[in-house]
């Protein structure tokens, strides 16, 4: 049954013990009693699975709490994967980025069966772009952007990357912006459904965009990565699509690669031929509509792509 | 306790896993990873040739922990050769010790086994070249007070650790298997006559028994058990492996005499023998027991390490786990030191925690 089928007191009564959310490729189980966490969930994942019989594998174990003699005097979050602690406690006020954090490092973490590449990852018409993420360049902007005019969300965080097909997993989840992208989305998508905003966490205010139920429920269909795009967001400048090549593309992808390194051979084969099967180019815009005309343009243009580069 | 828990179920009998539930995958998963030992189930299921009949879900966890065991072992052959290389033109021999020497071998307890320092050992005589061709090479000692270093230096078996300024990796430079101060500390001249080559001409290993007796010295003179049961699990790998050897038996228990080192050979083999089923001969087991006789003071220590030793997992944790993990720790510094240098040093220690100076 979906998140939205339970009632509030249903759902705190599930997270009470843990709940095993299906956020594919993953089973994630989230316990958690605390209400700024329930409630987000709530929110954000309302079209996700949430299975309730007891056989499946859970991937992830994940507890969010808080410890009672704390409450009053600058309460904490704690984080706990299976029991273990990897980070320092956050402000209560924090615990849901906490959860979304703590759940990438899992899988950065524990994941080397597929390259991951810090990106976003989009697809239109079966090409699927790879955003990959220098901090600031504003790949979750444009991310958010584009998932708001029709296209699929693969994964606001990272790519996946089969090791044997090269196809990209979708790992659909609420995508994060930050500061002024959040204002710039709200605008931008009046529709667009957004979860509290959380002040002050290290990264500023960060606010999460919920998942059309589209990309959710295709978030088992795999993609073929097409265009790979460095994107730089300059303020007032004029939108540039610049060819790069194929080794460039790669070292930078490398460099943006959580298990690259991990995975030695298999991981090199599978960035060059991502690589070889798209077009990277980097890209520099300051107004979301002109970039997501000319990604339209590179979508519908396929196969005489050279006309449209600027 | 009651029963061992699944991981252990599985150590002792692979075929275990064919019918296995995704629930009962679940647990052993986690017991696994918890325990320090995921990369080795995998390659333990590999052998059996269990590995392709593992469910999907559990396999991408697996296979994961196998393929960052892979490339650990690549920086270790790596950072192992720049050792070689910076002490080549020393003409000292250097012997590799626990994990990198299980890997550099191609033993079994090597495989999947993940560890964060080299541990080496020299003559305490040539301590100092050594050292200094690792600082040349780009190995420092880290930050440490005045009191911490001379501590190392006086008290201990081993130098203050040496880290790679470039790659980070980080070295552990011994003179011997247990800290001077122990009462049972063996002569490390026995053990480095002992020493048996490898491939490099300076570079070698403990001879099979030395080995087995330096795991189990170091286990059972531990203090902190997080990685207790992955430590069994090695002595459990290394016993089956050396077991086929001519005579290797007799020369354990004789070398055990030799290196003072009775006690933590007799408690290797009770614990493998309780947890992992390890076959040991009758004799031999008798011998040991018969070293230490006292069945009152064998049921303490069954009651502090059955607990310890198990995968460091909540759900391998009973309501005595935790107090049984203390005494232990209790029971190393006991070892470790006499009281007249033990209450000193845990005064300042303790002191330093206190006043909020240092974060030991």
């Amino acid at each position: 049954m979906k998140i939205k089928e339970y009632n509030r007191k249903e759902l705190k009564a599930i997270f009470n013990k843990g709940g095993n959310i299906v956020i594919s490729p993953f089973i994630v189980n989230i316990q958690s009693s605390l209400p700024e966490v329930t409630k987000s969930i709530e929110c954000l994942y309302s079209d996700y699975e949430l299975i309730t019989d007891d056989t499946s594998f859970t991937d992830f174990y994940v507890n969010i709490c808080s410890r009672l003699f704390r409450w009053g005097y600058k309460p904490q979050a704690r984080f706990y994967t299976d029991g273990r602690q990897p980070f320092l406690p956050l402000p209560l006020s924090q615990a849901f980025p906490f959860f979304e954090w703590g759940l990438n490092w899992c899988i950065a973490q524990y994941i080397n069966t597929r390259l991951i590449i810090h990106s976003a990852v989009v697809e239109k018409n079966s090409q699927v772009f790879i955003f990959p993420g220098i901090p600031g360049a504003g790949k979750s902007t444009l991310c958010a952007a584009l998932i708001n005019r029709g296209w699929r969300l693969l994964s606001d965080e990272m790519a996946m990357v089969d090791l044997d097909n090269y196809q990209v997993t979708p790992i659909v989840r609420p995508v994060g912006l930050k500061n002024e992208s959040i204002d710039i989305i709200k605008s931008f998508a009046p529709d667009a459904v957004f979860g509290k905003s959380f002040l002050d966490t290290s990264k500023g205010t960060v606010a999460h965009l919920k998942p059309s139920i589209k990309s959710v429920e295709q978030s088992t269909k795999k993609g073929v990565c097409r265009w790979v795009i460095f994107p730089e967001y300059v303020p007032n400048a004029k939108l540039q699509l610049v060819p790069i090549s194929s080794a460039e593309s790669v070292l930078k992808l490398a460099g943006n690669s959580f298990n690259y390194n991990v995975l030695g051979g298999a991981g090199f084969e599978a960035l060059c031929s991502l690589v070889e099967k798209s077009e990277s180019f980097s890209f520099t815009y300051s107004c979301l509509d002109e970039a997501i005309m000319k990604f339209n343009e590179l979508v519908e243009k396929d196969g005489n792509t050279h006309s449209v580069y600027l | 306790m009651k029963g061992f828990p699944l991981l252990i179920t599985v150590f002792t009998n692979l075929n275990s896993v064919d019918n296995f539930s995704l629930l009962e995958w679940d647990l052993l998963v986690r017991q696994a990873r918890a325990a320090g030992v995921l990369p080795r189930l995998g390659y333990l299921l590999d052998q059996q040739g269990c590995l392709l009949r593992v469910p999907s879900s559990p396999l991408v966890h697996i296979q994961s922990a196998q393929n960052y065991a892979e490339k650990f072992k690549l920086t270790l052959f790596w950072e192992y050769q720049c050792v070689e290389e910076s002490l080549k033109t020393l003409n000292i021999p250097f012997i590799a010790l626990k994990g990198a020497a299980y890997v550099i071998c191609g033993l079994n307890a090597g495989k999947g086994r993940i560890f964060t320092d080299i541990d080496l050992l020299v003559s305490e005589k040539d301590i100092d070249s050594v050292e200094s061709a690792l600082m040349l090479s780009g190995w420092k000692p880290g930050q440490l007070d005045a009191y911490d270093r001379r501590y190392y230096r006086k008290w201990m078996h081993e130098i203050p650790p040496l880290n790679h300024v470039r790659r980070g990796s980080s070295i552990d430079l011994h003179h011997n298997i247990l800290p001077k101060t122990n009462a049972t500390c063996p002569n490390a001249e026995k053990l480095i006559a002992n020493k048996v080559a490898t491939a490099n001409n300076h570079a070698f290993v403990f001879s099979p028994e030395d080995m087995v007796l330096h795991s189990a010295t170091h286990l059972f003179h531990e203090g902190e058990f997080d990685n207790g049961f992955r430590d069994l699990s090695d002595l459990d790998q290394l016993l089956k492996e050396f077991s086929s050897q001519d005579k290797f038996w007799d020369n354990l228990l004789q070398r055990a005499s030799e290196l003072n080192q009775k006690k933590p050979l007799y408690y290797a083999l009770r614990y493998t023998q309780k947890v992992l089923q390890t076959s040991i001969p009758d004799y031999v087991i008798s011998v040991t027991e018969q070293w230490f006789p006292r069945k009152a003071q064998a049921k303490i220590m069954d009651f502090m390490f059955l607990r310890a030793l198990m995968p460091n997992h909540p759900s391998c944790e009973d309501l005595w786990t935790g107090f049984a993990c203390w005494l232990l720790y209790i029971r190393s510094h006991w070892l470790k030191m006499p009281i007249h240098l033990l209450i000193p040093h845990l005064c300042r220690k303790s002191w330093l925690r206190l006043t909020g100076q240092k974060d030991h």
